[in-house]
């Protein structure tokens, strides 16, 4: 059988943003997901965002019409893994913490699962040390929200097999993606390119050249951007988007990259963006 | 005499004023009942979820399936619309 044909069982570590929004995605493509989390009243909280989130890929003509969902299960017990045909370790943006979840899950899959780290910056290279079989390791950033944004950027490990990059591709393209694998660098391409961007239209904002709406509106109107920096930045989540700026400094040493006092203080003053219901916009108080 | 199902089923003004008095709230502009909320300088499509869950929980009903169209939030008419529906259908089923 193909491994677009083959009976998939999803993986996913962490019910954080992306973690809920990677499990929205299989299920709506009708792949069973089991959503691991350290918290169980997170794990609650991820099984009405994916009912919700599920919704919204239905509003926006996302999923394939008529399909049955697949089934949701939610546990805060690791050694599911051993069920699964892929693992997407969807946890928080610290290296140490994706190596500790990496190493443990690696331990308990069969050879050859791919074993997915998704990633708006961190190098593969960097985990592969931690996990049981390095050449299953290999990267992706999913956008957000990953359901409704039709790419992800796939990252190849200098130790990542061909078999691995090949299996990934295919169950991707049965989540209806495509993707595009590219060089194991700091922030790959997009992240390499747009969060310093980002950072950049913040001290925009911050040093009075124009407000938040007025820079969105001229990358949307005069470069024809989709979405403006401050938009994006709301969708990234903004304590997200800190992170992976100093993971770049760190790693590049381009002071652009050190994020700009506006991003932080909002991060200090807890508004994440849509996350929390407000960022550089107000989204009137409603998380989403 | 009224029954209950008929008492607590707003009529389209009231559905109409409450979900023309959230999008002013939320998007600083009003809109008339007839303008498109989707159409160029609107909002943006993922305000649409925003809708979803105001019109849920205010009007106490479950939009899904077919239903989850941008068609039919395009405009307060069109979501006045569906919400009446959605309430007698809802008074149906208890019947």
């Amino acid at each position: 059988m193909s491994e677009e044909g083959k009976a998939h069982r999803l993986l996913v570590l962490g019910a954080g943003v992306m973690g809920v929004g990677i499990a929205t995605l299989g299920i709506g493509f009708g792949v069973p997901v089991t959503l691991v989390d350290v918290d169980r009243a997170k794990l609650d909280h991820a099984r009405r965002r994916v009912r919700r989130e599920l919704k919204l890929a239905r509003l926006m003509g996302a999923l394939p019409e008529g399909a049955a969902p697949g089934e949701l299960v939610t546990t805060v017990s690791v050694e599911e893994a051993a069920e699964a045909t892929v693992v997407i370790e969807a946890v928080t943006e610290l290296a140490e913490v994706k190596a500790a979840a990496l190493a443990k899950v690696s331990g308990l899959v069969a050879p050859g699962t791919p074993v997915v780290s998704n990633t708006s910056s961190i190098p593969i290279d960097e985990l592969a040390g931690s996990v049981a079989r390095p050449e299953d390791l290999i990267g992706t950033h999913f956008m957000n929200p990953p359901y409704l944004i039709p790419m992800v950027e796939v990252i190849r490990g200098r130790r990542t097999g061909a078999a691995v990059e090949a299996t990934l591709a295919s169950v991707l393209a049965r989540l209806g993606r495509t993707s595009l694998v590219v060089a194991d660098r700091p922030g790959f391409v997009t992240s390499r390119v747009l969060h310093p961007m980002i950072n950049d239209a913040i001290r925009v904002v911050r040093e009075g050249t124009a407000p938040p709406e007025t820079v969105d509106a001229l990358f949307e109107g005069c470069l024809g951007h989709r979405t403006g920096p401050l938009r994006t930045a709301d969708l990234i989540g903004l304590d997200n988007l800190a992170d992976s700026l100093r993971v770049l400094h760190e790693r590049t040493g381009d002071a652009g990259c050190v994020p700009d006092q506006l991003l932080l203080d909002k991060v200090r003053a807890g508004h994440l963006g849509r996350k929390t219901g407000r960022g550089f916009y107000d989204y009137g108080g409603n998380p989403s | 005499m009224s029954t209950p199902q008929q008492s607590t089923a707003p009529a389209a003004d009231v559905i109409a004023e409450r979900i023309s008095r959230f999008l002013q709230e939320r998007t600083k502009t009003a809109w008339a009942p007839d303008a498109d909320l989707f159409a160029s300088g609107g909002v943006s499509s993922l305000f649409a979820m925003e809708l979803v869950v105001f019109l849920e929980e205010a009007f106490d009903i479950e939009i899904a399936g077919r239903d989850l169209r941008l068609d039919n939030f395009r405009t307060i008419q069109v979501m006045t619309g569906l919400v009446q529906r959605l309430r007698e259908s809802e008074a149906d089923d208890r019947d």
